[in-house]
């Protein structure tokens, strides 16, 4: 019994063939451990994690070996007991082909948990339950790993209107969530009944989409059981018409409640909160098992004989899921998530992080490569399937030719990358990628803005301070001076003075009689005998007294030179 | 013909009127071209220009007593950039003032350092920290890779490390590849 | 390796050439049917010249020559371009227009996708300015000796026999510049030129350019915006001006079925690098073009004003992109605009 739901459309979007049915044969079957567990600290969007353990040390399952640095961070943990190999850079599930830091991880064999109990989140603050799902390392399964726990709080109005669950998947190949509702639909809703109560939520639609009806079935049986034990009929499974990309979070949002949440603004402002089936799988754990996020369900599918979904410890090698699967022989690449909006992975060896939904194994004949790129024709056929009612061509135009402020005034950043636009060009241009590169251009032109902002201010700074140290120094000796030619100034006036107190009388006194002594005493040295004397004797004595004057000259002359 | 006269003579004069009062009513304090050229400029503050830091180049380009094609970190980029803010031809880069050179930062071989702060009073945007006779080191957030502390450094122990690509810097690449006749022939 | 997405679908501009080529056959029909094979040479012309130049312009700008001239954007041209001229033109005039359309009008401009104006009507606007007397030859219904064409388009011109003036030629000549005060219900009356509609013969094949480009709004080619708008404006404003006096002006029946307006509609205002490409652009460019077609050919100079009216649209067409954006996901209470 499906609700009778008004349902809303979006702009655009695609149907591509959807190739879903070759991996949903099968249950969904645990895969074996792997001989060495390689587990990013960096799976969440946000900070990167601070290791915890370092080489050599034994971990237990479960136990955290990233913790959470930053506002907007998450924990890691150990998705088995073992031995910390090394804590060092390795290969990245990234197209980049860079690496990041790893722990590696040697399991023991014995799966040995740490010790679990249950979150009581009812008697605890909204703070302790962040921090808890935040060190339990919840994040968005949906592909985006956003930490949930900062989506956890009702936001400004503190409850919400609607809580939207996020079954739709709808990109081709892609099955997990689909088996995961099919096969834990309990555990799925008892999740959600935990987040319709931290959020406050006035109602819960579980979107999805019309082509899996097994899931949509066992969803309702499991949803009907969850509204009895609450004793209302909250939560209801909406039936969403099968399209591209249906799933995508805004898309949703609008088509089940009409809403649409611009960019840049939360969708809690709307009253709205999305979180992906698998993501509520998680919390319950997490809440109720007091089970951290150390697997996943992950689709192998894609040029092999033997799709299937397996759940799967994050670290785990990429290659050795494929193995299991039966890739054929043609093979050339490994996609992490689906054939739209998927990232090609440098090397197989790279391990299953929490955002690893799908690993599609590729081949020319599967994903042959795309005609030559020709030139734009405007024909409008993007801008016809865009679900972001953008207009791609323009946003091309400017993309190509690097004015990306123009770019941007085309909305460049509400583009979110799902590929319909790129899908229907008849000429073949690779749309996607040239938004990609711009977005990572603009990004790379700010960053460099700050620097060089900073570099001026500190620049300008520094000649400030370079002046202002040469001003002191000036204005010191300039003091110095001053006070030099005050002080002595002050001397001269002070032995021109008449004397003021007795003591500088008698200092006077003492000069003046020091004086006269000297003066008498140069008399007797210098007897005056020389007086009435004859021309004559005048004359010889006057001759003398010129050559002592000229030696005496003579002798300063030399004495000088010394110097 | 009076009446041709006058109204020219009307004309020039109702203009003109206009004209000062704009002139004194919006006239504008200082000079907004510096700022925008110095907007456009990397702040390397490296000398390598020929003038005492960026700023000084940009008053220079504006009065026009300086070419806009001196300043290699900025590259040829920003030299269009230049160009197309200041409406000159682009000219490329002149090789007298240097060469572009991949983005590096300063690292002080801490083993050989003798703290002798030379370096900390050459760099234009106090990278360096350290005292006398203490270890000095570059901050490297904050280098701009000016080189101008490798000269007065008595041991040589700074080096110019270029800048790899990490996660933060990693960017998509341009999609669109120049096609040779020879790949032509391949494809 | 390529990256995301790794699904396309089998969609290619050739693809979207060729149907617009299968869809202006039924308009090459009727006119075959009624003015004569020659306009099988002339479109035989236009083609081989376009394809010439087109390669040759791909060889000199270096770029991959069979790759460009297979996707049949010059044919499509050269075949408006024939269709636009009169069928007994001269053939050097044809060529000539095919050059100017692919070598001036597209490939100066930076060739597929580059071109600000229609290469089709750059090409029709210089010729009929140069040439107004060959271009106003036009064949005769009925006329269908085949071998007299042929010696009008490639031997000397012996053509009064074949010749009449369109209708619209007609209607101006008699309206404009005759003395005696005739009306159109005079002229289009007595005049032999002018069938029940828009004209003898050249009402049925602006039918069958009206069925071609139903057929391409099916197959999603080209949007409802362009053609409604172009013929209910057009409609509007000669209805209007016809009601106002009935004597000079013709009736709105007439004018959207004569001349190169259904061809316009469909074909000529549709193309999609030089036209406006939101949906409230179109409407407005449509509409513009068609009030332009209706001034021209009422107090214009020439007698079909499309080519003009289109080339003027052409500059406006990037302001109005510019000023219809049409509001992105989440800010649909205040459209947007890019400026």
């Amino acid at each position: 019994m499906t609700a009778l739901q008004r349902l809303f459309r979006f702009h655009g979007g695609v149907k591509p063939a959807y190739n879903k049915e070759a991996s949903t044969g099968l249950p969904i079957a645990v895969a074996p451990t792997s001989e060495l567990l390689v587990i990013p600290l960096h799976q969440s969007i946000g900070g990167m994690p601070r290791p915890l353990v370092t080489a050599g040390e034994h971990v237990l399952k479960g136990q955290r070996i990233g913790g959470a640095d930053g506002n907007v961070s998450s924990a890691v943990h150990a998705s088995t007991s073992g031995t910390v190999v090394a804590v060092e850079m390795r290969l990245m599930p990234h197209t980049s082909g860079l690496s990041a830091l790893c722990v590696v991880l040697e399991p023991d064999g014995r799966d040995e948990w740490i010790p679990r109990q249950p979150f009581d989140f009812r008697s605890a603050t909204p703070t302790q339950t962040r921090d808890y799902l935040r060190d339990a390392g919840v994040v968005g399964l949906g592909g985006a790993v956003f930490p949930s726990y900062l989506k956890i709080s009702p936001g400004k109005q503190g409850k919400l209107d609607t809580l939207v669950l996020n079954g739709a998947e709808c990109e081709p190949f892609i099955t997990c969530d689909d088996v995961l509702m099919r096969e834990r639909a309990g555990n799925i809703l008892k999740g959600v009944a935990i987040m319709r109560e931290m959020l406050d939520a006035g109602q819960v639609l579980i979107g999805i989409e019309d082509n899996k009806p097994e899931a949509i079935a066992a969803m309702e049986v499991a949803a009907r059981d969850a509204n009895r034990t609450a004793g209302d009929s909250t939560i209801k499974v909406v039936r969403v018409p099968t399209r591209y990309p249906a799933g995508g979070a805004k898309q949703l949002i609008r088509v089940l409640t009409g809403i649409e949440v611009p960019h840049g603004k939360r969708s809690t402002d709307y009253g709205v909160q999305c979180f992906n089936v698998g993501t509520a799988y998680a919390i319950y754990e997490a809440i109720a098992l007091g089970q951290p996020l150390i697997s996943r369900i992950v689709t192998v599918a894609g040029n092999v004989s033997r799709a299937r979904n397996y759940e799967v410890l994050f670290g785990t090698p990429m290659r050795d899921l494929v193995a299991l699967c039966g890739p054929l022989p043609d093979s050339d690449r490994v996609i992490m998530g689906g054939p739209m909006m998927g990232l090609l992975m440098p090397d197989d060896s790279v391990p299953v992080v929490k955002a690893a939904n799908c690993i599609l194994v590729g081949s020319k004949s599967l994903f042959p490569a795309p005609p030559p790129e020709m030139p734009c024709i405007r024909c409008g056929d993007c801008a016809k399937a865009c679900p972001a009612d953008l207009q791609p061509f323009e946003m091309y135009w400017f993309s190509r030719a690097k004015i990306f402020g123009k770019a941007q005034e085309y909305h460049l950043f509400d583009c979110i990358e799902c590929g319909c636009c790129a899908y229907v060009c008849p000429s073949h241009i690779p749309l996607v990628d040239y938004y990609r590169f711009a977005k990572s251009e603009i990004w790379a032109r700010e960053l460099v803005k700050e620097a060089a902002d900073v570099a001026r201010e500190r620049y300008e700074f520094r000649l400030l301070r370079e002046e202002r140290e040469k001003q002191e120094k000036s204005a010191k000796l300039a003091a110095r001076t001053v006070a030099a030619r005050a002080k002595a100034a002050a001397a001269l006036a002070d032995a021109e003075k008449p004397a003021a107190t007795p003591e500088q009388e008698a200092k006077k006194a003492l000069i003046a009689a020091a004086l006269e002594r000297t003066r008498t005493q140069k008399e007797l040295v210098h007897p005056e005998n020389t007086g009435n004397l004859t021309p004559e004797q005048q004359a010889v004595v006057s001759t003398i007294e010129a050559r002592r004057a000229e030696i005496r000259e003579m002798a300063k002359a030399h004495l000088r030179q010394d110097d | 013909m009076l009446a041709a006269i006058l109204v020219m003579a009307l004309g020039a004069v109702v203009l003109g009127a206009a004209l000062g009062y704009a002139a004194v009513q919006f006239r504008v304090e200082g000079d907004p071209l510096v700022e925008k050229i110095d907007a456009i400029l990397p702040q390397t503050q490296c000398g390598q220009c020929g003038f005492a830091g960026c700023k000084p180049y940009a008053q220079a380009i504006a009065k026009g007593a300086a070419e806009i094609n001196q300043c290699p970190p900025g590259g040829d980029e920003g030299i269009h950039k230049l160009a197309d803010l200041l409406g000159r031809e682009f000219k490329s880069l002149s090789a007298e003032h240097g060469i572009e050179k991949p983005k590096s930062v300063a690292v002080i071989d801490e083993q050989a350092c003798i703290g002798c702060t030379l370096c900390i009073q050459a760099c234009p945007v106090d990278a360096i920290v350290g005292a006398a006779k203490q270890l000095h080191t570059v901050i490297a957030r904050q280098c701009t890779g000016c080189e101008l502390c490798l000269p007065p450094c008595p041991v040589n122990c700074i080096s110019m490390q270029p800048i790899g690509e990490s996660v933060e810097t990693w960017k998509w690449k341009y999609p669109v590849f120049k096609i040779t006749p020879a790949q032509r022939e391949a494809a | 390796m390529n990256n995301s997405p790794y699904f396309l679908k089998p969609a290619s501009v050739q693809s979207v050439m060729l149907r617009v080529l299968v869809a202006l056959l039924p308009g090459i029909a009727a006119y075959v049917w009624f003015f004569g094979a020659a306009i099988l040479l002339q479109i035989a012309l236009a083609s081989i010249a376009a394809l010439a130049a087109e390669a040759l312009m791909l060889a000199l700008r270096g770029k991959p020559v069979m790759l460009f001239l297979s996707d049949g954007s010059a044919l499509v041209t050269a075949w408006l371009i024939a269709l636009s001229f009169p069928s007994i033109a001269p053939w050097w005039l044809t060529v000539l227009g095919a050059l100017l359309a692919i070598v001036v009008a597209k490939h100066l401009y930076g060739g597929l996708g580059q071109n600000p104006f229609n290469p089709a009507m750059v090409a029709f606007a210089l010729v009929i300015v140069a040439y107004p007397q060959l271009m106003s030859q036009w064949p005769a219904a009925g006329a269908t000796d085949f071998a007299g064409q042929w010696q009008a388009i490639f031997g000397t011109r012996q053509i009064d026999a074949i010749t009449m003036a369109t209708p619209l030629d007609a209607l101006r000549t008699a309206l404009h510049t005759i003395e005696a005060k005739t009306s159109v219900a005079g002229v289009m009356g007595s005049n032999p030129a002018i069938g029940s509609l828009g004209g003898k013969g050249w009402e049925w094949v602006a039918a069958g350019y009206l069925l071609g480009g139903l057929w391409l709004l099916q197959q999603r080619i080209i949007t409802w915006h362009m053609p409604t708008a172009f013929l209910a404006a057009l409609f509007a404003i000669a209805g209007i001006f016809s009601l106002i006096d009935s004597t000079q002006f013709a009736g709105p029946l007439f004018h959207i079925f004569t001349g190169g307006a259904m061809l316009g509609a469909f074909f000529i205002v549709t193309d999609p690098v030089s036209g406006a490409t939101t949906p409230k652009g179109k409407l407005i460019f449509a509409a513009g073009v068609a009030v332009l077609t209706w001034i021209i050919r009422s107090f214009g100079a020439y007698p079909d004003g499309i080519a003009f009216a289109v080339l003027l649209m052409n500059i406006a067409a990037p302001l109005i992109d510019m000023y219809t954006q049409p509001p992105v996901f989440g800010h649909k209470d205040k459209p947007g605009d890019s400026r």
